[in-house]
């Protein structure tokens, strides 16, 4: 058995222990809103914060996140939320597909930075890919996140 | 479009639908049938339900793909309804012929149910104030509806919801009129996409979210080559894999959106199916197409163009104004197969009890898709729910419903609901491919510096062969722009030469004018360098200055005045010609596609070698803009979508497989590449056409164009990465 923190809750799950966390995630404790998009830790889709971190849960075992603090899109965290509603007012997504992971990712960078340049910015969020080519409104909401939160 | 049709009341209780040709008629199914019953409910028509309490359920009749087609098209009805966009939510549409067409690609969602729309909501409004006047026994003309109330000109109001029970016991009106322009509240506003909270939320269930009970995984391996058989595999390693339950052959369903067949994993995880797929071992029959060289085929391709061709259009005599002239420009351009990779891979859950069959699925197409799944069990369209849940990016792929005819086929041969998953390597190596083109072109430069002649001549596997696999040339429809442009060229050529395809051809955002926006555009510079005049003058020469309508489609006929302007709107928003850093230049293209006109300047600078795109600049005249949020979105997402394209966008097949993967050897540009992004969207009264392709086939040579003006190098091939320059 496998026991994982994940939004807060304590799931234990009989799983083999190489299945990576994303699938763990999916389609056994069944929180959806983290996305399978390569598999290979190439486009951020699968983003999840551990301990704070944004991590590729597609390329980390299961049975290794045991005992981490597992945050997923669903969950809860001050930046998160910010962004979240920032993303709102940008209008960000269009297919949605990859915002979650987007979101992720940025909620990690303003985390561990209270001010980010435009630089990096850029440089975190390039982990993510978006197809649909939102990058314009995913740095505007995050650049607008970050002045509210130091207004 | 015809008028609102007068019906019975009691086909009009049951719910009124469009036939495909887009008139109103009377059918016998609800849409909102499932809706809990404890309000009073008003439907009067396929596309609008008003409850007792106000609430407003619009339905969508197109695919949600980032299209933002969910907001457009049901603002349209509440704008004309003068509802209140914050009571309303949307009800999607099932895959049937009573919403009239859901084919949700050709950029054509607003373009066809524009009217239509509005009628369901002048219609609804309509209703509301005679259900008011009869309430209150005064003339209908003195009522009138805004912002969900229907107010009389004593200023009394009553609400949209306390007319619900009246206005059913209403006849639907013969004539409606609609608001006029300045009425408008949502309609050419900048309108929030109503599901963007869920995306951000992470709530919103796309086509892989979705779980229906006892669902099993299943993960096909596939021939790496096209219509290639599996001969024999060995499964023992499959097997032991914790969660594979078992490993069986599924056969090709020979249609064009019918199943590769393969051997299929089941599985009670995706993880687990996955990864039992990687453990098969399959001998192959690779097939007619085994053989398949992209690089061989490429030469194929151009010494097809280098030859004499099929004539699709022909005007004045080429060869005399080539005679005529004083110079000679030849150039030939090539471009590579492309796939589409959306963010959320080709998936579908099917369900299959008797001769019933139900489907969940991200689908652009779902009347397509349940014609095929009836086809393929034998049993009537009627027996089988198309679903269409949340699309995580579509570009053309999910038009084919391979992926859910393979569900089906699986949910049938185990008795069981299934879940169909396409892995990233299967999405980009198992595709309906973007066709893979050479192009000719030839043309001449008069003493006065105009053209005199234009050759152009092109091969490309056609996506008619993904229906007829003997085509070996493309259909009228796509020669697309190139016998279509609303530039003055009297001595004209336009020739096709043959490609017959080895892979499955299908459509990719835009479609062929990728390829033909890329060497007409790419060209036209070439000829004003030949001409020693600016690429944006010689164009503009090129258009002239007679305001000319002709062309297009059907009643859509081009006009240059709108060509010209889009052309000239966005060199001024771009500062055409200014002065720039040290290395930086501008290039600039324009394509009429999709009855819309686009224009773009892009500035790059290429420094050690390496091209960077600093700047977008993008003006579009689509008509009239429904959700201007919307359109701004579609052409920021084109410039990266088009830039994706001309960097790095090549698939390539070897021996019959395609030899790219995933995302590290098929490279999509990132947020630290991506430029800074301006859109215009011209003001317009004119009937609104494509918004989601047009804006991309004007980056790749806006991009080139640029490239040359910085460093005096012309590419002709896409993508840049082929020249190291990225």
């Amino acid at each position: 058995m496998t026991t994982l923190n994940v939004n807060g809750k304590k799931h234990s799950i009989d799983v083999d222990p190489d299945m990576p966390l994303l699938w763990a995630i999916r389609d056994i404790i069944g929180y959806t809103g983290t996305k399978y998009g390569c598999g290979k830790g190439l486009c951020g889709s699968c983003m999840v914060l551990m301990d704070g971190q944004a991590i590729n849960s597609c390329q980390m075992k299961a049975a290794t996140a045991e005992g981490k603090k597992i945050i997923t899109i669903e969950g809860e965290n001050k930046n998160l939320q910010l962004l979240q509603e920032s993303w709102v007012k940008h209008n960000v997504p269009q297919c949605g597909f990859c915002q979650p992971g987007q979101l992720i990712t940025a909620t990690a960078l303003l985390n561990s930075n209270d001010n980010p340049s435009e630089r990096d910015i850029e440089n975190a969020m390039s982990r993510n890919i978006c197809r649909c080519g939102t990058y314009q409104r995913i740095k505007s909401a995050i650049i607008e996140t970050v002045e509210l939160k130091n207004s | 479009m015809g008028a609102v049709r007068n019906i019975s009341r009691r086909s009009f209780i049951k719910g009124i639908g469009l036939a495909s040709g887009g008139l109103i008629i009377a059918c016998n199914s609800n849409p909102f049938a499932s809706e809990p019953k404890d309000l009073i409910e008003f439907n009067p028509n396929l596309f609008v339900q008003l409850n007792s309490d106000g609430s407003l359920v619009l339905v969508a009749s197109r695919s949600e793909m980032g299209n933002g087609v969910r907001t457009s098209l049901t603002s349209v009805i509440a704008d004309e309804m003068e509802a209140d966009w914050k009571r309303v939510s949307i009800k999607q549409a099932t895959g049937d012929a009573k919403y009239g067409d859901q084919n949700t690609d050709g950029s054509r969602s607003i373009r066809y149910l524009y009217e239509t729309m509005r009628k369901m909501g002048a219609t609804t409004r309509t209703m509301l104030e005679q259900a008011a006047a009869k309430k209150w026994e005064v003339s209908v003309e003195e009522c009138s509806a805004k912002d969900h109330f229907v107010h009389h000109t004593s200023g009394k109001k009553i609400s949209f919801g306390d007319l619900v029970e009246i206005a059913k016991t209403l006849e639907v009106p013969e004539e409606v009129t609609f608001k006029s322009k300045d009425k408008f509240k949502y309609i050419g506003s900048y309108l929030e996409g109503i599901d963007v909270p869920n995306y951000a939320n992470g709530s919103a269930v796309f086509g892989l979210d979705k779980r229906v009970d006892n669902m099993k995984f299943v993960a096909i391996k596939r021939c790496p080559s096209t219509f290639g058989t599996a001969k024999t595999f060995d499964d023992s390693e499959a097997l032991k894999i914790k969660g594979v339950e078992k490993v069986m052959q599924l056969d090709r369903v020979p249609r064009p959106f019918g199943a590769l067949g393969g051997v299929a994993v089941v599985a009670n995880n995706t993880w687990a199916a996955f990864q039992g797929k990687d453990a098969l071992k399959v001998d192959w029959d690779l097939g007619a197409n085994g053989s398949y060289d992209s690089d061989d085929y490429m030469e194929l391709l151009t010494k097809n163009v280098h030859k004499k061709g099929t004539v699709a259009k022909e005007s004045g005599n080429v060869n005399k104004a080539f005679r005529k002239a004083t110079k000679i420009i030849e150039s030939t351009f090539k471009a590579p197969h492309l796939a589409h990779a959306p963010m959320e891979v080709p998936n579908a859950i099917a369900v299959v009890n008797g001769d019933t069959c139900e489907v969940w699925a991200p689908t652009q197409d779902p009347q397509t898709a349940r014609t095929e799944v009836a086809e393929f069990l034998g049993v009537e369209k009627e027996n089988v729910t198309i679903n269409i849940t949340f699309l995580g990016g579509g570009f053309g792929r999910k038009s084919k419903p391979d992926y859910i005819v393979e569900a089906v086929a699986m949910a049938k041969q185990l008795n069981s609901p299934v879940q169909v998953i396409w892995s990233r390597e299967d999405d980009i190596q198992q595709c309906y491919f973007h066709t893979v083109s050479s192009q000719y072109m030839k043309a001449g430069i008069d003493a006065d510096g105009n053209v005199s002649g234009w050759l152009h001549r092109y091969a490309f596997p056609s996506i008619m062969s993904t229906f007829n696999p003997a085509a070996d040339g493309p259909a009228g429809w796509e020669n697309g722009s190139a016998t279509n442009m609303p530039y003055l060229i009297p001595d004209m050529r336009v020739e096709t030469g043959k490609a017959p395809a080895h892979v499955r051809i299908g459509w990719l955002r835009s479609v062929i004018n990728i390829p033909h926006g890329f060497s007409v555009n790419v060209f036209i510079d070439e000829l004003a360098h030949a001409a020693g005049k600016d690429p944006l003058d010689f164009r503009l020469n090129m258009i002239g200055t007679e305001d000319r309508i002709e062309g297009g489609e059907g009643d859509y006929k081009w006009n240059t005045k709108r060509f010209r302007h889009v052309l000239k709107q966005v060199a001024k928003n771009a500062d055409w010609g200014k002065k720039l850093p040290e290395g930086h230049a501008q290039g600039i293209a324009v394509q009429y596609s999709f009855l819309s006109y686009v224009a773009s300047v892009a500035e790059v600078s290429v420094k050690d070698g390496k091209v960077k795109v600093h700047k977008v600049h993008t003006v579009v005249d689509c008509g009239v803009a429904i959700n201007k949020n919307t359109v701004e979105s579609q052409m920021e997402g084109a410039a990266v979508f088009g830039m994706s394209l001309a960097l790095y966008g090549k698939i390539t097949a070897k021996d019959g497989a395609i030899e790219q993967s995933n995302f590290h050897d098929y490279q999509m540009v990132r947020m630290h590449e991506a430029p800074e992004i301006h859109v215009e969207i011209v003001d317009s009264d004119e009937k609104p056409t494509g918004v989601g392709e047009p804006g991309v086939p004007v980056i790749a040579p806006a991009i080139v164009n640029a490239v040359f003006k910085a460093t005096g190098k012309r590419y002709h091939s896409l993508p840049l990465s082929d020249h190291n320059l990225v």
